[in-house]
């Protein structure tokens, strides 16, 4: 026999459409009224046309944007090289901490001082301190502060990183690794086989988010001296006398940003409907 | 004797768990341990398996000392099989990787080689259409019986069985009971820890009742279980029969 819906289940699908149509079209009301208040309380303001003309001025995002742009490709290759060297750093932080017995004693110390040390030192001093410090040294082969620069950020997002794959390892029942024992494989390949998959599925949402902070935090690079897109930003801010290349740049950041955010989002959806698949 | 625990002690702080118990288990012999919960049953196990390090006595597995400290307690567990209460398979693996997973990593097979015999074993259990599945999609009878097949692939000497049923609907015990009574058919050395009296007295050619971390009393299992010596003994199994489990 097929199935018809009966007259009362017909009336609910009723009665919710009626619903859905009503909320759409006060959220569209809603919307509309909150955007226009805006347009009219921000073009209305007495300051308007002149915060228009020094921050908003098309002549001039056009003159810099290519400068800037340029800049701004210094970015991304210095994320694309920081970002997989700070996962791996982190990584294998928080695998050492996990490490038992005295002989590895020292090696626990380094990775938990590592931690509590770059998590508590801001990001600023830490690329000034490896940028200009270091070469202070006058040691043989020490690189370029783009490099310097670099590390420091790199070092900094591995201790932040280090510490969400730590809860990541921990928060994988220790019946796991006595099931991976008890079939003969050593810790490491318990480890690396059973372990840190779980963990950094588990781990991918907020690890992905500190990834996210990390694309906009390369552009303190700058203060090492590079010319990034702040730095070209500046140069255009001083040329000019007009803020508009810090709004390109802006810009430029939040569209960087958004693909990496979009999957973020993807990821602790799916994480979240995994972990509540049984219910 | 494969295995041979003599005068074992076990202690988690003050409380003394498996206390100078000792145990002799023959090749091809089925051994099961009863008890309270408490008793020490599922302890032994792990001591036998070295994941947990015992405070005094030996265990000796196939004439060889296996709580030297000078022994790799990796090599030694590559000898027994353990299956856990409640599966502990790997949930981001298929049941196939499950199984495949020692052979290939610890025991130098070949994946095809590894691949082939998993896909043997999990037909002769009758779950080859779920080679490809995940641990969440299998029912508790099924995932206890890959858990099994697990531990079996890489050819033990022992197999531990601790409370294999324990988290089991009463439905899907008997899939397991069966499976364990066939490797039993082909002389199998197993000791397992189970509530499951009526089973001990089928399959086990010998019980033996834990008490606080002792060997209290052990034989038949008609004899123990039917006409058992020790009060503790007659007290446990008339509070078995009164939950009627016998």
């Amino acid at each position: 026999m097929t199935y018809a819906p009966s007259a009362r289940q017909q009336e609910r699908f009723a009665y919710r459409r009626r619903q859905a149509i009503r909320s759409v079209l006060l959220a569209a009301l809603s919307t509309a009224v909150v955007g226009v208040l805006f347009a009219v309380g921000i073009t209305g303001s007495p300051g308007w046309p002149r915060v228009k003309q020094s921050f908003l001025n098309v002549d001039v995002a056009t003159k810099y944007l290519p400068d800037i742009l340029d800049g701004f490709w210094l970015n991304i290759q210095l994320f694309l090289v920081c970002a997989p060297l700070a996962l791996l750093l982190g990584l294998l932080m928080a695998v050492l901490r996990t490490l038992r017995g005295p002989v590895f004693f020292p090696v626990r110390a380094i990775a938990t001082g590592y931690t509590y040390m770059f998590r508590g030192l801001p990001l600023i001093i830490t690329i000034y301190l490896f940028a200009f410090g270091l070469p202070g040294l006058r040691l043989q082969g020490t690189p370029d502060v783009l490099v310097l620069g670099g590390a420091a950020i790199t070092i900094t997002y591995g201790s932040y990183l280090a510490e969400v794959f730590r809860a990541g390892i921990e928060s994988v029942h220790p019946s796991q690794i006595a099931a991976a024992r008890s079939l003969g494989l050593s810790y490491r390949q318990a480890m690396r086989h059973v372990v840190l998959p779980q963990a950094v599925r588990r781990v991918a949402p907020p690890l992905l988010n500190d990834v996210v902070s990390m694309q906009k935090d390369v552009g303190l690079i700058s203060l090492a001296g590079p010319i990034d897109a702040i730095r070209s930003a500046q140069i255009g801010q001083a040329g000019s006398a007009n803020f508009t290349p810090y709004v390109v740049a802006a810009v430029l950041f939040i569209l960087l940003a958004l693909p990496l955010i979009v999957i973020t989002d993807r990821v602790t959806l799916r994480a979240a409907r995994t972990q509540n698949a049984g219910i | 004797m494969l295995l041979s625990c003599t005068d074992v002690r076990k202690t988690f702080g003050d409380h003394v768990v498996l206390d100078n118990l000792g145990l002799e288990v023959a090749e091809h012999e089925v051994v099961a341990l009863i008890g309270a919960s408490g008793s020490g049953k599922s302890t032994l196990l792990r001591c036998v398996n070295l994941l947990t390090g015992i405070d005094d006595g030996t265990i000796h597995l196939d004439g060889e000392e296996i709580t030297d400290p000078k022994v790799n307690p990796d090599l030694v567990r590559q000898k027994i099989g353990l299956v856990f209460q409640s599966y502990n398979l790997f949930p981001h693996m298929t049941v196939l990787d499950n199984i495949t997973l020692a052979p290939t990593r610890v025991h130098g097979k070949s994946a095809t080689e590894a691949r082939e015999l998993a896909m043997q074993w999990l037909d002769r259990v009758g779950l080859a259409d779920k080679a490809k599945a995940f641990p969440d999609g299998l029912s508790g009878g099924q995932q206890q019986r890959v858990a099994i097949v697990r531990a079996l692939v890489n050819s033990p000497r022992l197999l531990l069985l601790d409370e294999v049923t324990s988290a089991l609907d009463p439905e899907l015990v008997g899939e397991v009971l069966s499976m364990i009574r066939d490797l039993k058919a082909e002389g199998m050395t197993m000791v397992l820890a189970t509530h499951e009296m009526g089973f001990a007295k089928q399959v086990a050619d010998r019980v033996v009742f834990l008490d606080a971390g002792r060997v209290l009393e052990q034989g038949p299992p008609a004899q123990v279980l039917g006409d058992p010596v020790e009060p503790r003994t007659r007290q446990f199994l008339a509070r078995i029969i009164e939950a009627g489990r016998l």
